[in-house]
């Protein structure tokens, strides 16, 4: 008879949530003690199928005895542990990240949670000044680390700047993106190893870039979209849901999402089919599925235009600066 | 593989392994998410063997790249094999107890010594030692494979080469040791699954043989089935080259552009006396039909299933309406057997599905409930308590001999090169393969744009290429013993000399198929894409006169 290796037993470590003792298996993290609890821990750069790297800072939760606060997404449960997820550091905390980021950056398509997080933790991203004004195109991408104009303080830096469109299957558009991160791991050693993008420059001036900042078509991408599966906010976004967005036609209350499995090979990836106007205008993947992680390839997720007809000319057309 | 069409384990176990050999497979480009899991298991600590003529992109990810030459993948095992049984690292245990024919296997393998190896591969004896060393040492071993090994004369002894070596060391049957066929298409396994294979009936119960199951068939169908196995399709274009075969009717293929041989497979196909072809496309086939029946994109626009490479059945579900005219595969079927006088009534895809559970003992615990609950179930899955398994033949470890079952044979197998020779005419052994983007005669990948694609190109090393006074993108006369295209050449440092690459993308570009001989492997009807002997030759000058030389032989 051939064993199964299936790993040590797990054993249960208890720790006390919110005044409540509780009992979770080692090498869970504190955030997945609190979703066991039911309790609402807001995350950005979070995500099931990835890695935590804990840049974002609104999952933070204060453990007695622990200088900082700490990143419930990464940080695993201690027998004893003394956790406090609605203090008011905590609160202090997570209002201000909120806010630091939605003064910054368009937060508009980051869902509903992002409204309801910053209503209940009381975020004003207004009280910064009003935005200064958005950058040229290419601008924020040519800073020099350690090259900064002392600020006057009259307006709050954004990075506001235009939609990058060098490509026909999908838009960057950085004036969405928080530098989760989440791209990048999607992008390297969680799912596909191709290293295209990486954080570029310093401080505020950090931002998601191709090697030495060329256009995707010439950059090591090879358009497997899974960055575009794991982006929170709608920074980056298939073309086809672009254009749909920038002529008012998108229309989630129209759209239909079926899973099915992929037409190309034999690997059996799911593929979720939004599809509106019996179109499909978008294709994503289930996160828990065991095949696919919520990871597809090129094919799988833009190769499906063999099922339909040709959209409209597109007339946002591709020019080399693109959007706006 | 020992009785059932199917890789013995599942695509997490290459997570949870300690040596994996890719040979023959480019799965970075061909089965990109499969490759994600290979690249889980790399960095979980496996070590990586690639064996491809090519230095391909999955190549790059290996510890050790075995750069054999095109069609000696047995001289290769068979070395491996020698050299395994001559150190001393035969799993004697499972050799003993699970498989039969271990004497005559080794008799087989003696001649293979590295050295000769070393000649027939152009690998060298001490990376084949390696190879044959690390493979028998490991705790647990994964050897997948693609169309690198299947498309040639000898596909199924390929196979059987790597089979031979994985009872030799007991990497089969066990967690996270097996064999993994990686299949190029979404339900390529699902069809073998159904009996779309000349001697099977569903669930791999054999239409010879198996008397049993072909009664349970003949009772639930009222009928009495033909008790001999059909034809293959290289099998089926010999009868038509006979006159044997007249009429055919053609269901989701596209052989004009898919044989080997297009222009054989073409002309036998477009002399039918009656083709009826149905389609999502107006394909090539469906070109010469005097049928064209309009079929559903089944991925998108029909209710099903298909199963994947890892044995996994999963819901294939409608999310677009079909334009009009166009009709379910069921329906049509259902359609055209009233006319012949039979009423199958106006089945759904699960009643299909329920009745194939009754006939297929490996699927009937695989309701539709349970598939959309469980994402997929993996076969064999035979009640709906059975989990499905997620690898194959454990039996074969058993202690207790009744449980142990039938064993496993060594199937010796002899190296014999392909039938395409080279020769000073044809000097360049040309191979064939996929791109990332595209897929196979790019019927759906055609369609989509992706600044991925490039325009069809002929691979050349650059020692070939200088030596032919060819540049990158300058335009080359391509012959084979049966025909000859125009490509612009790619210089390609992945390439070795002797060594180029074309893909069957893109057909209309370079019809690719014109080259490849329609060489087939008795046993499995596969061609041998994968070896075709070429000449290379600079087209300036005399462009335009081959250009109407190529017109003449169309």
């Amino acid at each position: 008879m051939s064993a199964v290796f299936v790993g040590l037993p797990r054993r249960m470590v208890e720790v006390t949530l919110d005044g409540r003792q509780t009992r979770v298996p080692e090498g869970s993290t504190l955030l997945e003690a609190c979703r066991q609890q039911g309790i609402e821990t807001p995350t950005l750069c979070y995500l099931e199928n990835l890695t935590p790297v804990n840049v974002c800072r609104v999952c933070v939760v204060e453990v007695e005895g622990s200088r900082a606060l700490v990143p419930a997404c990464s940080r695993p449960v201690e027998p004893g542990m003394v956790v406090h997820t609605d203090s008011e550091r905590v609160r202090t905390s997570r209002r201000l990240v909120l806010e630091l980021l939605a003064s910054s950056v368009d937060l508009s398509l980051a869902g509903p949670e992002v409204e309801r997080w910053m209503r209940s933790y009381g975020a004003d991203p207004g009280r910064f000044g009003p935005p200064a004004p958005p950058r040229g195109a290419g601008e924020r991408d040519r800073a020099r680390a350690g090259e900064h104009l002392a600020p006057d303080g009259a307006s709050a830096e954004t990075v506001a700047q235009p939609a990058k469109v060098d490509n026909q299957s999908y838009v960057r558009d950085y004036s969405r993106c928080i530098l989760c991160y989440k791209c990048v791991e999607a992008c390297g050693v969680d799912a596909q190893n191709t290293f295209a993008i990486a954080v570029a420059g310093r401080g505020f001036d950090a931002r998601i870039s191709t090697e030495f900042d060329v256009g995707l078509p010439d950059s090591a991408c090879v358009y497997c979209g899974n960055c575009i599966g794991v982006c929170p906010t709608g920074a980056l976004m298939f073309k086809s849901e672009y254009d749909l967005r920038r002529s008012g036609a998108w229309d989630e209350s129209r759209q239909t999402v079926t899973t099915t499995v992929c037409p190309y090979c034999g690997v059996g990836c799911n593929l979720e089919l939004h599809v509106q106007d019996n179109r499909i205008v978008k294709v994503t993947s289930p996160l828990d599925h065991d095949v696919t992680r919520g990871h597809l390839c090129v094919k799988g997720r833009f190769g499906f235009p063999f099922v339909q007809a040709a959209p409209e000319k597109d007339e946002s057309g591709l020019g080399p600066a693109g959007g706006e | 593989m020992f009785g059932a069409g199917g890789g013995t384990s599942s695509y997490q176990e290459v997570e949870e392994t300690d040596l994996i050999v890719l040979w023959g497979s480019n799965a970075r480009e061909t089965h990109p998410i499969f490759f994600h899991h290979l690249l889980r298991g790399v960095r979980n600590g496996a070590r990586l063997y690639v064996v491809d003529p090519r230095r391909t992109s999955s190549a790059q990810w290996a510890d050790v790249w075995l750069g054999i030459d095109v069609g000696s993948d047995i001289s290769l095992a068979n070395a491996v094999g020698r050299e395994i049984i001559h150190a001393g690292l035969v799993n004697e245990t499972f050799v003993r107890r699970a498989t039969t024919g271990f004497e005559a296997y080794a008799e087989s393998v003696e001649p293979y010594t590295l050295e000769r190896a070393e000649r027939d591969t152009g690998v060298p004896a001490e990376v084949i030692r390696a190879l044959a060393h690390d493979y028998a040492r490991a705790d647990r071993a994964q050897l997948c494979w693609t169309l690198g090994i299947t498309e040639h004369h000898n596909a199924t002894d390929n196979v059987l080469a790597l089979i031979n070596l994985a009872l030799l060391t007991g990497h089969v049957g066990r967690y996270g040791s097996g064999l993994v066929p990686l299949r190029g298409q979404n339900n390529v396994q699902g069809g073998g699954d159904m009996g779309a294979i000349p001697n099977k009936l569903p669930g791999f119960q054999d239409v010879e043989t198996d008397l049993e199951a072909r009664a349970r068939f003949e009772a639930a169908y009222g009928v009495r089935l033909p008790p001999k196995r059909g034809w293959h399709l290289s099998q089926m274009l010999e009868a038509m080259e006979r006159g044997e075969l007249t009429a055919c009717y053609i269901v989701g293929e596209n052989p004009v552009r898919s044989e080997a041989d297009s222009h054989r497979a073409a002309r036998l196909i477009g002399g039918l006396r009656h083709l009826v072809v149905q389609d999502t496309f107006l394909t090539d086939t469906a070109e010469l039909a005097h049928v064209v029946l309009p079929a559903t994109a089944t991925w998108c626009e029909a209710e099903g299933t298909v199963t994947s490479s890892e044995r996994r059945v999963q819901r294939v579900r409608r999310a677009l309406e079909p334009p009009p005219g166009v009709r379910d595969d069921i329906e049509i079927i259902c359609e055209i057997a009233r006319r012949l006088g039979a009423d199958w009534g106006h089945p759904t895809a699960q009643e299909v599905w329920d009745e194939l559970r009754s006939l297929s003992p490996i699927h009937a615990g695989m309701s539709y409930r349970r598939l959309e609950e469980l994402g997929g179930l993996q076969w064999p899955c035979y009640d709906e308590q059975h989990p499905g398994e997620t690898f194959l033949h454990a039996r074969l470890w058993e202690e207790d001999p009744a449980r142990r079952g039938r064993p496993a044979p060594f199937n010796p197998v002899e190296f014999e090169p392909p039938v395409d020779e080279l020769s000073d005419e044809f000097p360049i052994r040309l191979t064939t393969g996929r791109r990332l983007d595209s897929f196979n005669t790019g019927v759906q990948s055609g369609r989509y744009e992706t600044p991925l694609r490039r325009p069809e190109c002929l691979g050349l090393s650059p020692e070939d290429a200088a030596r032919l006074g060819l540049k990158e993108g300058e335009r080359a006369l391509v012959s084979s013993r049966r025909g000859s295209v125009e490509a612009p050449v790619h210089v390609d440092p992945t390439l070795r000399p002797g060594l180029a690459f074309l893909t069957l993308h893109f057909p209309e570009q370079v019809a690719t198929n014109l080259l490849t001989v329609d060489a087939w492997d008795p046993k499995s009807g596969t061609a041998e894409f994968k070896a075709t002997a070429v000449r290379v030759e600079r087209l300036d000058g005399q462009r335009e006169m081959a250009g109407a030389a190529r017109q003449a032989r169309v």
